[in-house]
């Protein structure tokens, strides 16, 4: 167990490391956990959630929450909000995978109805949307072109037939950043990202049909209220983000802050934690870079769910809309926003970093859509290939962690150790057995993602309830996948 | 094969330590590391498609750091599989120069065994050190 001593119990869910327990922590640190969760955490989300706590201009806590592990300066799950006049950007705090994100369509189809034909429709989405290393997407754009949608996020695949307004209206952002200037990306991210929208990438992205059961709404009026309706329903849910694009963008600007890290006299534990003053010209330029890595995302997301559309189109030969195919929402893992925040009783302007953690705002948040002003944002957190995933909402007590939730199930085991401990076909083999589908472009990566791997989904779920910073509303069950 | 997968070190992503009894020895079995993340058997890899390589860098470790970034840039870029041949590590300056060839082909599901997509080189434990018998690197690779 790697728990500190130093660690003190605020609730059965919050957990808080002093201003003491690390020389230059300017806040504390909490983890926000069971006492099980808690107890199986590494060492290394400790660590970095006290490093964060160093970071200059860092108001309130530095965040870990109860899916959290050991990641890149920040812990996977982090969360921290800075001053955006006197505190600090930092990619460690973003990731590399910019705008990794989750999207969520609801359907009028019941498990019934897709049974007799699942093998087939996971077949075409296999086909129609690529996966797997260095593929290649289905949008096929020059490079000026690329720089152009970068800026314009999701608003460009509205212009160009990829969506409805109603999608944008329901993704974070309304699916564009404003403030993305392409002219503080590298000519090498572009290189790398312009042939990629269109595409889900591999490890733990995945494209996911999944069916709601009785036993498994949890608040049924909510369900309502987000196109959860019957039980039976089948919805699809997919993982990806901005590929090498945003991987890029990631890459050229940590390593120009660790060469400016002198000039700015920022002290860092961590080189992952190379951080620029938010208000300096390098910390201007990477929130302008980071916005268009936001933004390819949004774009890639949409054009997939039009390729969704398009494959259940074919399969049903009805038209999608027909078929209910309406996108519930579209949330963030990995970015860095400016928000407004109570903090000291004011409200402010704060820059949140959220690593691997997801924005949960509340019932009557002024930036939600209009549908979603009585409910809360609606939280998307996913499980493994083998246990199904979650919707949520957010709720008033989030403030208590700038309206941040958990985003997944976080490992247990290492992608060696599975690989050892798994075999992909076995894998296939089981989950059809228990009416699972899956089509993988890697049996190798597939044995990486055995479910086993990951914690409990509703353990991680269960303690952010517990916590008051989300709520659960339905948990869906796999029945279909495809994994890069 | 003197490079290793570290099992327990890196709980999402990918670790390996790579070693050589020279710069250019440690540069090129870093490289074969990185590809064997993304390929079950170097040995698919055809090296009908060469690119030159010249880099520079203030130090050794951001050399490599480079290096190993430049093959994952290809693969998103052009798709490409690349193996680091030829290499040779001068001091030039105030740093260092890397030149080489990077050998391999595009990528094909049907030949090769993909795994699993390399996302970035991170600075994560991100070492090259001098040992008894040559050097010594650890990566970690976000996947």
């Amino acid at each position: 167990m790697a728990v500190p001593r130093a660690l003190k119990k605020i609730t059965e869910t919050v957990w808080e490391l002093p201003i003491s327990y690390k020389s230059g922590m300017l806040v504390p640190a909490r983890i926000y956990a069971t006492e099980e969760l808690l107890a199986a955490m590494d060492e290394g989300v400790f660590e970095q959630t006290s490093n964060v706590a160093t970071l200059p201009g860092i108001q309130g806590y530095s965040f870990c929450m109860p899916d959290g592990h050991w990641g890149y300066g920040f812990p996977i799950g982090g969360a921290a909000a800075f001053d955006p006049k006197k505190g600090v950007i930092s990619p460690g705090g973003i990731g590399f995978d910019v705008n990794c994100g989750m999207r969520l369509i609801r359907t009028d189809l019941s498990y019934e109805e897709i049974q007799p034909k699942l093998s087939i429709l996971v077949d075409r989405l296999f086909e129609r949307v690529p996966t797997g290393v260095g593929s290649t997407g289905f949008v096929h754009l020059s490079q000026d072109e690329f720089r152009h949608v970068v800026e314009q996020g999701a608003r460009w695949c509205l212009k160009h037939g990829y969506g409805t307004a109603e999608d944008l209206r329901r993704t974070e952002e309304n699916g564009c950043v404003n403030g993305a200037d392409s002219s503080t990306i590298s000519a090498k991210a572009v290189e790398r990202g312009y042939k990629q929208i269109g595409t889900l990438g591999s490890g733990n992205h995945y494209l996911e049909i999944q069916v709601v059961r009785e036993e498994n709404i949890f608040d049924r009026t909510l369900a309502e209220a987000l196109g959860i309706s019957f039980p039976g329903q089948v919805v699809v849910m997919f993982h990806c983000g901005s590929r090498g694009f945003g991987h890029q963008v990631a890459t050229d600007y940590l390593k120009l802050f660790l060469a400016k890290a002198e000039k700015h006299r920022i002290a860092l534990p961590d080189r992952e934690l190379a951080s620029a003053p938010f208000q300096s010209k390098e910390g201007q330029d990477y929130f302008s870079a980071m916005k268009c890595a936001i933004n390819m995302s949004f774009v890639n997301r949409q054009v997939i769910l039009h390729r969704i559309r398009e494959v259940f189109s074919e399969v049903f030969h009805r038209d999608p809309f027909d078929l209910g195919l309406h996108q519930v929402y579209d949330v963030s893992h990995n970015t860095a926003k400016l928000e407004k925040h109570e903090i000291g009783g004011k409200t402010r302007e704060l820059l949140i970093h959220r690593k691997g953690a997801t924005r949960a705002f509340p019932p009557g948040h002024s930036e939600l859509p209009d549908i979603y002003h009585s409910t809360g944002q609606p939280v998307i957190i996913g499980g493994s290939m083998e246990t199904g995933s979650y919707l949520l909402t957010g709720v008033e007590g989030g403030s208590q962690t700038f309206f941040t939730t958990a985003h997944g199930s976080g490992r247990t085991m290492s992608r060696r150790q599975a690989k050892k401990q798994f075999q992909g076909k076995a894998l296939i083999h089981d989950m059809a057995q228990k009416g699972i589908y899956i089509r993988a472009a890697s049996l190798s990566g597939l044995a990486e993602e055995a479910g086993k791997a990951y914690k409990n989904i509703d353990s991680v779920v269960q303690a952010t309830e517990k916590a008051g910073i989300s709520r659960r509303v339905v948990r869906f069950i796999p029945v279909g996948n495809i994994k890069g | 094969m003197t490079y290793q997968y570290l099992d327990d070190f890196s709980i999402a992503d990918v670790a390996f330590t790579a070693e050589g009894k020279s710069l250019e020895e440690l540069f090129q079995e870093a490289g074969d590391a990185t590809m064997n993340t993304m390929v079950e058997n170097l040995g698919e890899i055809r090296e009908n498609t060469k690119k030159r390589c010249t880099l520079f860098s203030r130090s050794i470790e951001m050399l490599l750091f480079d290096l190993l970034q430049e093959l994952i840039f290809y693969k998103d870029a052009e798709q490409l599989l690349l193996r680091v041949k030829n290499p040779t590590v001068e001091k030039t300056g105030e740093g260092f120069t890397l030149r080489c060839t990077l050998s391999g082909e595009r990528i094909d599901s049907e030949r090769h065994t993909l795994i699993v997509d390399v996302k970035a080189v991170t600075l994560s434990h991100f070492s090259v050190e001098e040992t008894a018998k040559g050097y010594r690197a650890t990566v970690v690779l976000d996947v």
